[in-house]
Protein backbone atom coordinates (compact mmCIF):
# COMPACT_ATOMS: atom_id res chain seq x y z
CA UNK A 1 0.00 0.00 0.00
CA UNK A 2 1.87 3.22 -0.93
CA UNK A 3 0.80 6.79 0.40
CA UNK A 4 -1.89 7.84 -2.41
CA UNK A 5 -3.72 4.95 -1.52
CA UNK A 6 -3.43 5.17 2.66
CA UNK A 7 -4.05 8.76 2.26
CA UNK A 8 -7.83 8.91 1.14
CA UNK A 9 -8.54 6.49 4.07
CA UNK A 10 -6.60 8.24 6.71
CA UNK A 11 -8.21 11.49 6.32
CA UNK A 12 -11.56 9.85 6.50
CA UNK A 13 -10.41 8.07 9.30
CA UNK A 14 -8.83 11.25 10.81
CA UNK A 15 -12.52 13.64 10.15
CA UNK A 16 -14.41 10.50 11.44
CA UNK A 17 -12.45 10.10 14.95
CA UNK A 18 -12.75 13.98 15.54
CA UNK A 19 -16.38 14.30 14.66
CA UNK A 20 -16.82 11.41 16.92
CA UNK A 21 -14.95 12.33 19.66
CA UNK A 22 -16.47 16.46 19.53
CA UNK A 23 -19.98 15.77 19.56
CA UNK A 24 -19.62 12.64 21.73
CA UNK A 25 -17.11 14.95 24.23
CA UNK A 26 -19.96 17.82 24.07
CA UNK A 27 -22.80 15.39 25.37
CA UNK A 28 -20.54 13.84 28.08
CA UNK A 29 -19.64 17.36 29.64
CA UNK A 30 -23.53 18.28 28.82
CA UNK A 31 -24.38 15.09 30.86
CA UNK A 32 -21.66 14.73 33.19
CA UNK A 33 -21.66 18.18 34.90
CA UNK A 34 -24.98 18.26 36.25
CA UNK A 35 -24.44 14.71 37.69
CA UNK A 36 -21.10 15.53 39.01
CA UNK A 37 -22.45 18.81 41.08
CA UNK A 38 -25.67 16.65 41.82
CA UNK A 39 -23.19 14.06 43.49
CA UNK A 40 -21.43 17.24 45.35
CA UNK A 41 -24.32 19.16 46.51
CA UNK A 42 -27.03 15.64 47.56
CA UNK A 43 -24.03 14.08 49.52
CA UNK A 44 -23.95 14.30 53.64
CA UNK A 45 -23.57 17.29 54.63
CA UNK A 46 -23.95 19.36 51.12
CA UNK A 47 -26.24 22.13 50.31
CA UNK A 48 -29.04 19.92 49.15
CA UNK A 49 -28.39 16.96 51.08
CA UNK A 50 -30.33 13.67 50.09
CA UNK A 51 -28.93 10.17 50.80
CA UNK A 52 -31.57 8.64 48.25
CA UNK A 53 -31.33 10.86 45.42
CA UNK A 54 -27.06 10.39 46.22
CA UNK A 55 -26.98 6.88 46.59
CA UNK A 56 -28.92 6.09 43.26
CA UNK A 57 -26.97 8.34 41.42
CA UNK A 58 -23.68 7.13 42.76
CA UNK A 59 -24.95 3.53 41.45
CA UNK A 60 -25.44 4.51 38.30
CA UNK A 61 -22.11 5.94 38.20
CA UNK A 62 -20.40 3.06 38.92
CA UNK A 63 -22.13 0.30 37.01
CA UNK A 64 -21.49 3.06 34.28
CA UNK A 65 -17.47 3.06 35.11
CA UNK A 66 -17.19 -0.73 35.58
CA UNK A 67 -18.78 -1.68 32.83
CA UNK A 68 -15.67 -2.65 30.01
CA UNK A 69 -16.26 0.26 27.19
CA UNK A 70 -16.68 -3.00 24.53
CA UNK A 71 -19.46 -4.48 26.46
CA UNK A 72 -21.51 -1.38 27.04
CA UNK A 73 -20.93 -0.92 23.26
CA UNK A 74 -22.45 -4.34 22.19
CA UNK A 75 -24.95 -4.25 25.11
CA UNK A 76 -25.93 -0.34 23.61
CA UNK A 77 -26.58 -1.72 20.36
CA UNK A 78 -30.70 -1.82 20.59
CA UNK A 79 -30.81 1.44 22.36
CA UNK A 80 -28.21 3.00 19.61
CA UNK A 81 -30.68 1.78 16.91
CA UNK A 82 -34.05 3.01 18.75
CA UNK A 83 -31.72 6.67 18.56
CA UNK A 84 -30.07 7.39 15.68
CA UNK A 85 -32.04 4.39 13.44
CA UNK A 86 -28.69 2.45 13.06
CA UNK A 87 -25.83 1.44 15.10
CA UNK A 88 -23.00 1.57 12.00
CA UNK A 89 -21.52 4.87 11.26
CA UNK A 90 -19.96 7.88 13.10
CA UNK A 91 -23.12 9.45 14.24
CA UNK A 92 -24.80 5.77 15.92
CA UNK A 93 -21.15 5.69 17.90
CA UNK A 94 -21.36 8.67 19.66
CA UNK A 95 -24.17 7.39 21.38
CA UNK A 96 -22.06 4.55 23.61
CA UNK A 97 -19.16 6.59 23.59
CA UNK A 98 -21.29 9.60 25.08
CA UNK A 99 -23.27 7.12 27.44
CA UNK A 100 -19.57 5.71 28.32
CA UNK A 101 -17.73 9.12 29.29
CA UNK A 102 -20.47 10.43 31.34
CA UNK A 103 -20.32 8.44 34.53
CA UNK A 104 -16.37 9.31 33.68
CA UNK A 105 -16.69 12.43 33.53
CA UNK A 106 -19.13 13.30 36.02
CA UNK A 107 -16.76 11.48 38.86
CA UNK A 108 -14.03 13.98 37.55
CA UNK A 109 -16.81 16.44 38.12
CA UNK A 110 -17.23 15.28 41.52
CA UNK A 111 -13.59 15.89 42.53
CA UNK A 112 -12.75 18.84 41.20
CA UNK A 113 -15.67 20.44 42.69
CA UNK A 114 -14.89 18.72 46.35
CA UNK A 115 -11.49 20.60 45.89
CA UNK A 116 -13.09 23.92 46.17
CA UNK A 117 -12.56 25.65 49.90
CA UNK A 118 -16.06 25.49 51.84
CA UNK A 119 -15.22 28.30 53.48
CA UNK A 120 -16.34 30.05 50.05
CA UNK A 121 -19.25 28.50 49.59
CA UNK A 122 -20.09 29.59 53.73
CA UNK A 123 -19.18 33.33 52.36
CA UNK A 124 -21.37 32.82 49.98
CA UNK A 125 -24.15 32.14 51.85
CA UNK A 126 -23.32 34.50 54.30
CA UNK A 127 -23.59 37.17 51.85
CA UNK A 128 -26.90 35.93 51.28
CA UNK A 129 -26.59 33.40 48.12
CA UNK A 130 -28.63 30.55 47.44
CA UNK A 131 -27.80 27.29 45.90
CA UNK A 132 -28.05 28.54 42.28
CA UNK A 133 -25.47 31.45 43.45
CA UNK A 134 -23.28 28.69 44.89
CA UNK A 135 -23.19 27.14 41.78
CA UNK A 136 -22.64 29.31 39.52
CA UNK A 137 -20.49 32.02 40.93
CA UNK A 138 -18.15 29.46 43.42
CA UNK A 139 -17.96 25.62 42.85
CA UNK A 140 -17.78 26.31 39.01
CA UNK A 141 -15.34 29.33 38.44
CA UNK A 142 -13.39 28.12 40.83
CA UNK A 143 -12.74 24.63 40.12
CA UNK A 144 -12.52 25.83 36.15
CA UNK A 145 -8.54 24.47 35.76
CA UNK A 146 -9.47 21.21 37.37
CA UNK A 147 -12.97 20.88 35.39
CA UNK A 148 -10.63 21.49 32.09
CA UNK A 149 -8.03 18.96 33.10
CA UNK A 150 -10.72 16.97 33.18
CA UNK A 151 -12.70 17.70 30.17
CA UNK A 152 -8.73 17.25 28.41
CA UNK A 153 -8.79 13.64 30.12
CA UNK A 154 -12.17 12.71 29.09
CA UNK A 155 -11.21 13.89 25.56
CA UNK A 156 -8.07 11.64 25.60
CA UNK A 157 -10.44 8.65 27.21
CA UNK A 158 -12.58 9.42 24.04
CA UNK A 159 -10.18 8.89 21.38
CA UNK A 160 -9.65 5.44 22.97
CA UNK A 161 -12.92 4.38 22.70
CA UNK A 162 -13.50 5.86 19.42
CA UNK A 163 -10.83 3.61 18.64
CA UNK A 164 -12.37 0.66 20.20
CA UNK A 165 -15.91 1.34 18.45
CA UNK A 166 -14.12 1.35 14.92
CA UNK A 167 -14.06 -2.60 15.54
CA UNK A 168 -17.67 -2.79 15.99
CA UNK A 169 -19.00 -0.63 13.58
CA UNK A 170 -17.88 2.87 13.52
CA UNK A 171 -15.90 4.86 11.12
CA UNK A 172 -12.58 6.61 12.15
CA UNK A 173 -9.21 5.50 12.67
CA UNK A 174 -9.51 2.47 14.96
CA UNK A 175 -11.90 1.18 11.77
CA UNK A 176 -9.52 1.58 9.47
CA UNK A 177 -6.71 0.07 11.21
CA UNK A 178 -8.46 -2.59 12.19
CA UNK A 179 -9.47 -3.26 8.38
CA UNK A 180 -6.43 -2.47 6.59
CA UNK A 181 -3.52 -2.28 9.09
CA UNK A 182 -4.85 -5.49 10.96
CA UNK A 183 -7.06 -7.72 8.75
CA UNK A 184 -4.71 -6.79 5.38
CA UNK A 185 -1.71 -7.03 7.43
CA UNK A 186 -0.77 -3.27 5.68
CA UNK A 187 1.70 -3.06 8.97
CA UNK A 188 2.92 0.41 7.69
CA UNK A 189 -1.14 1.80 7.18
CA UNK A 190 -1.17 0.51 11.09
CA UNK A 191 2.05 2.70 12.20
CA UNK A 192 0.79 6.06 10.20
CA UNK A 193 -2.96 5.07 12.19
CA UNK A 194 -1.27 4.99 15.30
CA UNK A 195 1.31 8.12 14.82
CA UNK A 196 -1.66 10.12 13.96
CA UNK A 197 -3.25 8.93 17.43
CA UNK A 198 -0.42 9.63 19.36
CA UNK A 199 -0.11 12.91 17.63
CA UNK A 200 -3.91 14.12 18.15
CA UNK A 201 -3.70 12.91 22.00
CA UNK A 202 -0.73 15.38 22.31
CA UNK A 203 -2.90 17.91 20.58
CA UNK A 204 -5.52 17.70 23.01
CA UNK A 205 -3.15 17.55 26.31
CA UNK A 206 -1.15 20.51 24.92
CA UNK A 207 -4.47 22.97 24.17
CA UNK A 208 -5.97 21.69 28.38
CA UNK A 209 -2.56 22.47 29.68
CA UNK A 210 -1.78 25.74 27.58
CA UNK A 211 -5.90 26.67 28.90
CA UNK A 212 -5.15 25.87 32.56
CA UNK A 213 -2.10 28.03 32.34
CA UNK A 214 -3.96 31.05 31.14
CA UNK A 215 -5.99 30.71 33.80
CA UNK A 216 -3.02 30.35 35.93
CA UNK A 217 -1.82 33.25 34.79
CA UNK A 218 -4.42 35.64 35.48
CA UNK A 219 -4.04 34.75 39.13
CA UNK A 220 -7.20 32.16 39.63
CA UNK A 221 -5.39 28.73 40.73
CA UNK A 222 -2.95 30.72 43.26
CA UNK A 223 -4.55 30.49 46.86
CA UNK B 1 -28.66 44.81 67.94
CA UNK B 2 -28.18 41.38 68.51
CA UNK B 3 -29.91 39.51 71.07
CA UNK B 4 -29.64 35.50 71.56
CA UNK B 5 -31.60 33.52 74.41
CA UNK B 6 -30.97 30.31 75.35
CA UNK B 7 -28.94 29.40 71.99
CA UNK B 8 -27.96 25.79 72.15
CA UNK B 9 -26.00 23.80 69.59
CA UNK B 10 -25.63 20.22 69.85
CA UNK B 11 -23.63 18.07 66.91
CA UNK B 12 -23.85 14.33 66.67
CA UNK B 13 -20.73 12.68 66.99
CA UNK B 14 -20.04 9.15 66.69
CA UNK B 15 -23.08 8.07 68.22
CA UNK B 16 -22.54 10.68 70.90
CA UNK B 17 -23.99 14.05 71.62
CA UNK B 18 -21.19 17.20 71.59
CA UNK B 19 -22.70 20.06 73.00
CA UNK B 20 -21.09 23.46 71.31
CA UNK B 21 -23.11 26.12 72.69
CA UNK B 22 -24.88 25.50 75.71
CA UNK B 23 -27.78 27.95 76.58
CA UNK B 24 -26.07 31.25 75.48
CA UNK B 25 -27.53 35.00 76.13
CA UNK B 26 -25.68 37.52 74.51
CA UNK B 27 -26.52 41.04 73.99
CA UNK B 28 -25.02 43.51 71.39
CA UNK B 29 -25.97 47.21 71.96
CA UNK B 30 -26.47 48.96 68.79
CA UNK B 31 -23.31 50.84 67.88
CA UNK B 32 -20.52 49.10 70.25
CA UNK B 33 -17.69 46.58 69.35
CA UNK B 34 -18.72 43.22 71.12
CA UNK B 35 -15.89 40.81 71.85
CA UNK B 36 -16.57 37.29 72.89
CA UNK B 37 -13.21 35.65 74.18
CA UNK B 38 -12.33 31.84 74.53
CA UNK B 39 -10.02 29.13 73.78
CA UNK B 40 -10.39 26.52 70.31
CA UNK B 41 -13.62 24.36 71.14
CA UNK B 42 -15.16 27.46 73.81
CA UNK B 43 -17.69 27.60 71.12
CA UNK B 44 -16.87 30.82 69.71
CA UNK B 45 -17.23 30.16 65.87
CA UNK B 46 -20.89 27.99 66.78
CA UNK B 47 -21.51 31.08 68.32
CA UNK B 48 -21.13 33.40 65.67
CA UNK B 49 -22.21 30.82 62.98
CA UNK B 50 -25.51 30.75 64.46
CA UNK B 51 -26.27 34.54 64.42
CA UNK B 52 -26.70 34.49 60.66
CA UNK B 53 -27.75 31.21 60.99
CA UNK B 54 -25.16 29.07 58.47
CA UNK B 55 -25.65 26.71 61.47
CA UNK B 56 -29.21 25.99 62.84
CA UNK B 57 -29.28 26.28 66.68
CA UNK B 58 -30.26 23.38 68.39
CA UNK B 59 -32.70 25.47 70.39
CA UNK B 60 -32.94 29.09 71.46
CA UNK B 61 -33.46 32.29 69.51
CA UNK B 62 -31.64 34.99 67.56
CA UNK B 63 -32.96 38.31 66.73
CA UNK B 64 -30.77 40.97 65.03
CA UNK B 65 -32.18 44.38 64.32
CA UNK B 66 -35.21 43.65 65.64
CA UNK B 67 -35.91 40.30 63.86
CA UNK B 68 -36.26 36.83 64.94
CA UNK B 69 -33.83 35.27 62.39
CA UNK B 70 -34.47 31.67 63.85
CA UNK B 71 -38.35 32.24 63.34
CA UNK B 72 -37.38 32.82 59.37
CA UNK B 73 -35.15 29.86 58.64
CA UNK B 74 -38.04 27.26 58.34
CA UNK B 75 -37.41 23.79 59.32
CA UNK B 76 -35.45 22.83 55.98
CA UNK B 77 -31.63 23.10 55.48
CA UNK B 78 -31.94 25.16 52.29
CA UNK B 79 -31.95 29.05 53.83
CA UNK B 80 -35.47 30.25 52.29
CA UNK B 81 -35.50 33.93 50.42
CA UNK B 82 -36.61 36.02 53.94
CA UNK B 83 -33.30 33.96 55.40
CA UNK B 84 -31.48 35.10 52.74
CA UNK B 85 -32.52 38.74 52.66
CA UNK B 86 -31.68 39.04 56.23
CA UNK B 87 -28.58 37.45 56.00
CA UNK B 88 -27.29 40.26 52.99
CA UNK B 89 -27.47 42.59 55.62
CA UNK B 90 -25.42 41.16 57.93
CA UNK B 91 -21.54 41.55 57.25
CA UNK B 92 -19.05 38.92 58.04
CA UNK B 93 -15.69 38.85 57.44
CA UNK B 94 -13.34 35.38 57.97
CA UNK B 95 -10.01 34.32 59.39
CA UNK B 96 -8.96 33.37 56.13
CA UNK B 97 -10.74 35.74 53.87
CA UNK B 98 -12.57 33.52 51.79
CA UNK B 99 -12.04 35.66 48.93
CA UNK B 100 -12.61 33.74 44.99
CA UNK B 101 -9.63 33.49 43.48
CA UNK B 102 -11.15 33.32 40.30
CA UNK B 103 -12.32 36.81 40.30
CA UNK B 104 -10.94 40.16 40.85
CA UNK B 105 -10.47 42.33 43.70
CA UNK B 106 -13.70 44.28 42.51
CA UNK B 107 -15.11 41.49 41.12
CA UNK B 108 -14.82 39.92 44.65
CA UNK B 109 -16.58 42.88 46.24
CA UNK B 110 -19.11 42.98 43.47
CA UNK B 111 -20.57 39.47 44.32
CA UNK B 112 -23.17 40.30 47.25
CA UNK B 113 -24.14 43.15 45.11
CA UNK B 114 -24.82 40.65 41.98
CA UNK B 115 -26.68 38.62 44.32
CA UNK B 116 -29.14 41.55 45.81
CA UNK B 117 -29.22 42.41 41.88
CA UNK B 118 -28.30 45.73 41.79
CA UNK B 119 -27.15 46.73 38.04
CA UNK B 120 -23.81 46.70 36.51
CA UNK B 121 -22.39 50.41 36.78
CA UNK B 122 -23.94 50.64 40.11
CA UNK B 123 -22.34 47.47 41.32
CA UNK B 124 -19.00 49.24 40.06
CA UNK B 125 -19.43 52.33 41.81
CA UNK B 126 -20.27 51.16 44.75
CA UNK B 127 -17.31 48.34 44.76
CA UNK B 128 -15.07 51.22 44.23
CA UNK B 129 -16.27 53.07 46.72
CA UNK B 130 -15.77 50.55 49.24
CA UNK B 131 -11.96 49.85 48.01
CA UNK B 132 -11.81 53.51 48.61
CA UNK B 133 -12.65 53.24 52.24
CA UNK B 134 -10.61 50.01 52.73
CA UNK B 135 -8.01 51.92 51.40
CA UNK B 136 -7.09 49.96 48.38
CA UNK B 137 -8.69 52.11 45.61
CA UNK B 138 -5.48 51.36 43.03
CA UNK B 139 -6.10 47.16 43.39
CA UNK B 140 -9.17 46.83 42.13
CA UNK B 141 -7.82 44.97 39.10
CA UNK B 142 -5.79 42.70 40.99
CA UNK B 143 -6.29 39.05 41.86
CA UNK B 144 -6.69 37.89 45.56
CA UNK B 145 -3.10 35.77 45.07
CA UNK B 146 -1.25 39.04 44.27
CA UNK B 147 -2.06 40.34 47.32
CA UNK B 148 -1.02 40.41 50.83
CA UNK B 149 -2.65 39.12 53.63
CA UNK B 150 -3.43 42.27 55.28
CA UNK B 151 -4.47 43.97 52.16
CA UNK B 152 -7.20 40.42 51.75
CA UNK B 153 -8.44 41.09 54.71
CA UNK B 154 -9.38 44.67 53.52
CA UNK B 155 -10.94 43.76 50.75
CA UNK B 156 -12.82 40.99 53.01
CA UNK B 157 -14.09 44.02 54.99
CA UNK B 158 -15.20 46.11 51.90
CA UNK B 159 -17.09 42.82 50.62
CA UNK B 160 -18.77 41.97 53.98
CA UNK B 161 -19.88 46.26 53.81
CA UNK B 162 -21.48 46.08 50.09
CA UNK B 163 -24.92 45.44 51.26
CA UNK B 164 -24.71 48.22 53.50
CA UNK B 165 -25.30 45.91 56.71
CA UNK B 166 -25.88 47.39 60.77
CA UNK B 167 -24.30 44.72 61.47
CA UNK B 168 -20.72 42.83 60.77
CA UNK B 169 -19.26 39.49 62.02
CA UNK B 170 -16.19 38.86 62.61
CA UNK B 171 -14.82 35.80 62.81
CA UNK B 172 -11.39 35.39 63.96
CA UNK B 173 -10.29 38.12 61.56
CA UNK B 174 -6.66 38.83 62.53
CA UNK B 175 -5.81 35.30 63.78
CA UNK B 176 -3.93 34.83 60.35
CA UNK B 177 -2.06 38.23 60.56
CA UNK B 178 0.92 39.70 61.84
CA UNK B 179 1.13 41.90 65.17
CA UNK B 180 1.38 45.36 62.90
CA UNK B 181 -1.67 44.33 60.84
CA UNK B 182 -3.72 42.83 63.03
CA UNK B 183 -3.06 46.40 64.70
CA UNK B 184 -4.29 48.71 61.06
CA UNK B 185 -7.03 45.92 60.76
CA UNK B 186 -8.29 46.76 63.74
CA UNK B 187 -7.74 50.15 63.48
CA UNK B 188 -9.90 50.04 60.10
CA UNK B 189 -12.68 48.02 62.45
CA UNK B 190 -12.66 50.37 64.93
CA UNK B 191 -12.84 53.60 62.34
CA UNK B 192 -15.91 51.53 60.49
CA UNK B 193 -17.47 50.86 63.61
CA UNK B 194 -17.51 54.98 64.35
CA UNK B 195 -17.89 56.21 61.22
CA UNK B 196 -20.96 54.30 59.78
CA UNK B 197 -22.44 53.50 63.13
CA UNK B 198 -21.68 49.48 62.95
CA UNK B 199 -22.52 47.22 65.29
CA UNK B 200 -19.38 44.37 65.61
CA UNK B 201 -19.69 41.49 67.22
CA UNK B 202 -16.05 39.72 66.79
CA UNK B 203 -14.69 36.44 68.10
CA UNK B 204 -10.93 36.11 68.85
CA UNK B 205 -8.43 33.53 71.21
CA UNK B 206 -6.66 37.16 71.45
CA UNK B 207 -6.90 39.05 74.53
CA UNK B 208 -5.14 42.23 72.49
CA UNK B 209 -7.95 42.39 70.16
CA UNK B 210 -10.65 42.68 73.05
CA UNK B 211 -7.88 45.34 74.83
CA UNK B 212 -7.93 47.33 71.25
CA UNK B 213 -11.04 47.65 70.61
CA UNK B 214 -13.94 46.44 72.34
CA UNK B 215 -16.23 48.53 74.11
CA UNK B 216 -17.85 44.77 75.39
CA UNK B 217 -16.35 41.66 76.03
CA UNK B 218 -17.79 37.94 77.23
CA UNK B 219 -15.49 35.24 78.00
CA UNK B 220 -16.77 31.66 76.83
CA UNK B 221 -16.00 28.65 78.38
CA UNK B 222 -17.08 25.69 77.30
CA UNK B 223 -20.34 26.65 75.25
CA UNK B 224 -21.80 28.85 78.02
CA UNK B 225 -20.57 32.91 78.57
CA UNK B 226 -19.53 32.77 82.15
CA UNK B 227 -18.18 36.16 82.09
CA UNK B 228 -19.82 39.83 80.18
CA UNK B 229 -20.38 43.26 80.45
CA UNK B 230 -18.81 46.72 79.32
CA UNK B 231 -14.68 46.78 80.39
CA UNK B 232 -15.72 48.94 82.94
CA UNK B 233 -18.39 46.62 84.46
CA UNK B 234 -16.37 43.40 83.92
CA UNK B 235 -13.25 45.42 86.23
CA UNK B 236 -15.40 46.55 88.61
CA UNK B 237 -16.37 42.91 89.24
CA UNK B 238 -14.32 41.40 92.21
CA UNK B 239 -12.38 38.27 90.88
CA UNK B 240 -13.07 38.91 87.34
CA UNK B 241 -10.91 36.60 85.09
CA UNK B 242 -11.21 39.06 81.94
CA UNK B 243 -10.65 41.81 83.88
CA UNK B 244 -7.38 39.97 85.51
CA UNK B 245 -6.61 39.10 82.37
CA UNK B 246 -7.20 42.56 80.35
CA UNK B 247 -5.16 44.06 83.03
CA UNK B 248 -3.08 41.96 84.45
CA UNK B 249 -0.66 42.91 87.21
CA UNK B 250 1.70 41.09 89.48
CA UNK B 251 4.35 41.36 91.84
CA UNK B 252 5.36 40.04 95.15
CA UNK B 253 5.84 41.79 98.61
CA UNK B 254 9.04 43.15 98.87
CA UNK B 255 9.73 41.40 102.35
CA UNK B 256 7.04 41.17 106.07
CA UNK B 257 5.30 43.49 107.42
CA UNK B 258 3.86 44.95 104.70
CA UNK B 259 0.28 45.56 103.11
CA UNK B 260 -0.16 44.73 99.36
CA UNK B 261 -3.24 46.02 97.76
CA UNK B 262 -4.61 45.53 93.82
CA UNK B 263 -6.25 49.23 93.12
CA UNK B 264 -9.13 48.99 90.22
CA UNK B 265 -9.52 52.41 88.04
CA UNK B 266 -12.96 52.47 86.00
CA UNK B 267 -15.56 55.50 85.31
CA UNK B 268 -15.15 58.71 87.18
CA UNK B 269 -12.66 57.72 90.32
CA UNK B 270 -10.05 57.48 88.10
CA UNK B 271 -9.85 61.19 86.74
CA UNK B 272 -8.03 62.59 90.18
CA UNK B 273 -3.87 61.88 90.16
CA UNK B 274 -5.10 59.26 93.61
CA UNK B 275 -1.70 57.75 94.36
CA UNK B 276 0.47 60.99 94.69
CA UNK B 277 -2.74 62.40 97.41
CA UNK B 278 -2.53 59.39 99.08
CA UNK B 279 1.17 59.67 99.81
CA UNK B 280 1.00 63.02 100.78
CA UNK B 281 -1.98 63.23 102.74
CA UNK B 282 -0.73 60.12 104.73
CA UNK B 283 2.71 61.09 104.64
CA UNK B 284 3.61 57.01 103.93
CA UNK B 285 5.92 55.92 100.75
CA UNK B 286 4.20 54.01 98.01
CA UNK B 287 6.13 50.94 95.74
CA UNK B 288 3.96 50.43 92.55
CA UNK B 289 4.53 46.43 92.10
CA UNK B 290 2.64 46.43 88.88
CA UNK B 291 0.36 48.22 87.19
CA UNK B 292 -1.87 47.54 83.62
CA UNK B 293 -3.22 50.72 82.60
CA UNK B 294 -4.80 52.68 79.94
CA UNK B 295 -6.36 55.49 78.93
CA UNK B 296 -10.07 55.27 76.98
CA UNK B 297 -12.05 58.55 76.08
CA UNK B 298 -9.94 60.61 78.67
CA UNK B 299 -9.92 57.98 81.47
CA UNK B 300 -7.68 55.98 83.06
CA UNK B 301 -8.97 52.76 83.38
CA UNK B 302 -6.86 49.78 84.40
CA UNK B 303 -5.45 47.99 87.91
CA UNK B 304 -2.70 48.80 90.11
CA UNK B 305 -0.56 46.84 92.32
CA UNK B 306 1.12 49.06 95.31
CA UNK B 307 2.90 48.25 98.62
CA UNK B 308 2.26 49.92 101.46
CA UNK B 309 4.73 49.96 104.32
CA UNK B 310 3.25 48.18 107.63
CA UNK B 311 0.74 45.38 108.00
CA UNK B 312 -3.03 45.77 106.85
CA UNK B 313 -3.92 46.47 110.50
CA UNK B 314 -1.84 49.79 110.23
CA UNK B 315 -3.00 50.89 106.78
CA UNK B 316 -7.09 50.80 107.18
CA UNK B 317 -7.02 54.53 107.49
CA UNK B 318 -5.33 54.95 103.67
CA UNK B 319 -7.43 51.75 102.41
CA UNK B 320 -10.54 53.92 103.11
CA UNK B 321 -9.04 56.61 102.11
CA UNK B 322 -8.87 54.95 98.33
CA UNK B 323 -12.43 53.93 98.84
CA UNK B 324 -13.78 57.26 99.83
CA UNK B 325 -12.44 58.14 96.03
CA UNK B 326 -14.59 55.65 94.46
CA UNK B 327 -11.62 53.28 93.68
CA UNK B 328 -11.88 49.43 94.15
CA UNK B 329 -9.51 48.22 96.92
CA UNK B 330 -8.40 44.52 96.85
CA UNK B 331 -5.87 43.53 99.22
CA UNK B 332 -3.57 40.67 98.43
CA UNK B 333 -2.85 38.30 100.34
CA UNK B 334 0.94 38.04 100.83
CA UNK B 335 1.95 34.92 102.86
CA UNK B 336 4.06 36.50 105.01
CA UNK B 337 2.60 39.35 106.73
CA UNK B 338 -1.46 38.17 107.26
CA UNK B 339 -1.94 34.37 108.83
CA UNK B 340 -4.11 32.71 106.02
CA UNK B 341 -7.58 33.05 108.04
CA UNK B 342 -7.36 36.67 107.99
CA UNK B 343 -6.42 37.04 104.73
CA UNK B 344 -9.18 35.45 103.71
CA UNK B 345 -11.46 37.38 105.31
CA UNK B 346 -9.89 40.74 104.33
CA UNK B 347 -10.20 39.97 100.84
CA UNK B 348 -13.91 39.06 101.49
CA UNK B 349 -14.14 42.22 102.45
CA UNK B 350 -11.86 43.87 100.07
CA UNK B 351 -14.33 42.45 97.76
CA UNK B 352 -17.23 44.16 99.08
Amino acid sequence: MNWSEMQPLLTQGTIDTLYMVLWSTVVSVAGGLPLGILLVLTDKGGLLQNVAVNKVVGVIVNIGRSLPFIILLIALIPFTTLVVGTFIGPSAMIVPLAIGAIPFFARLVETAIREVDHGLVEAVQAMGGGVPTVVFKVLLPQSLPSLISGITTTVIVLVGYSAMAGAVGGEGLGSKAVTYGYQRFETDFMLVTVVILVALVTLVQLIGDGVIRLLARRGRTAS
Amino acid sequence: MITTTGLTKVYPSRGREVTALDGVDLHVREGEVYGVIGQSGAGKSSLIRCVNLLERPTAGTVTVDGQDLTALAGRGRRAGKELRQARSRIGMVFQHFNLLSSRTVQDNVELPLEILGVSGQERSRKALELLDLVGLADKARAYPAQLSGGQKQRVGIARALAGDPKVLLSDEATSALDPETTRSILQLLRDLNRQLGLTVLLITHEMDVVKTICDSAALMKKGRIVESGTVSELLATPGSELAQELFPVGGQASGPGRTVIDVTFHGEAATQPVISQLSRTYNIDISILGAAMDTVAGKQIGRMRIELPGRYEENVVPVGFLREQGLQVEVVDGPANVPAQTAAALVKEGAK
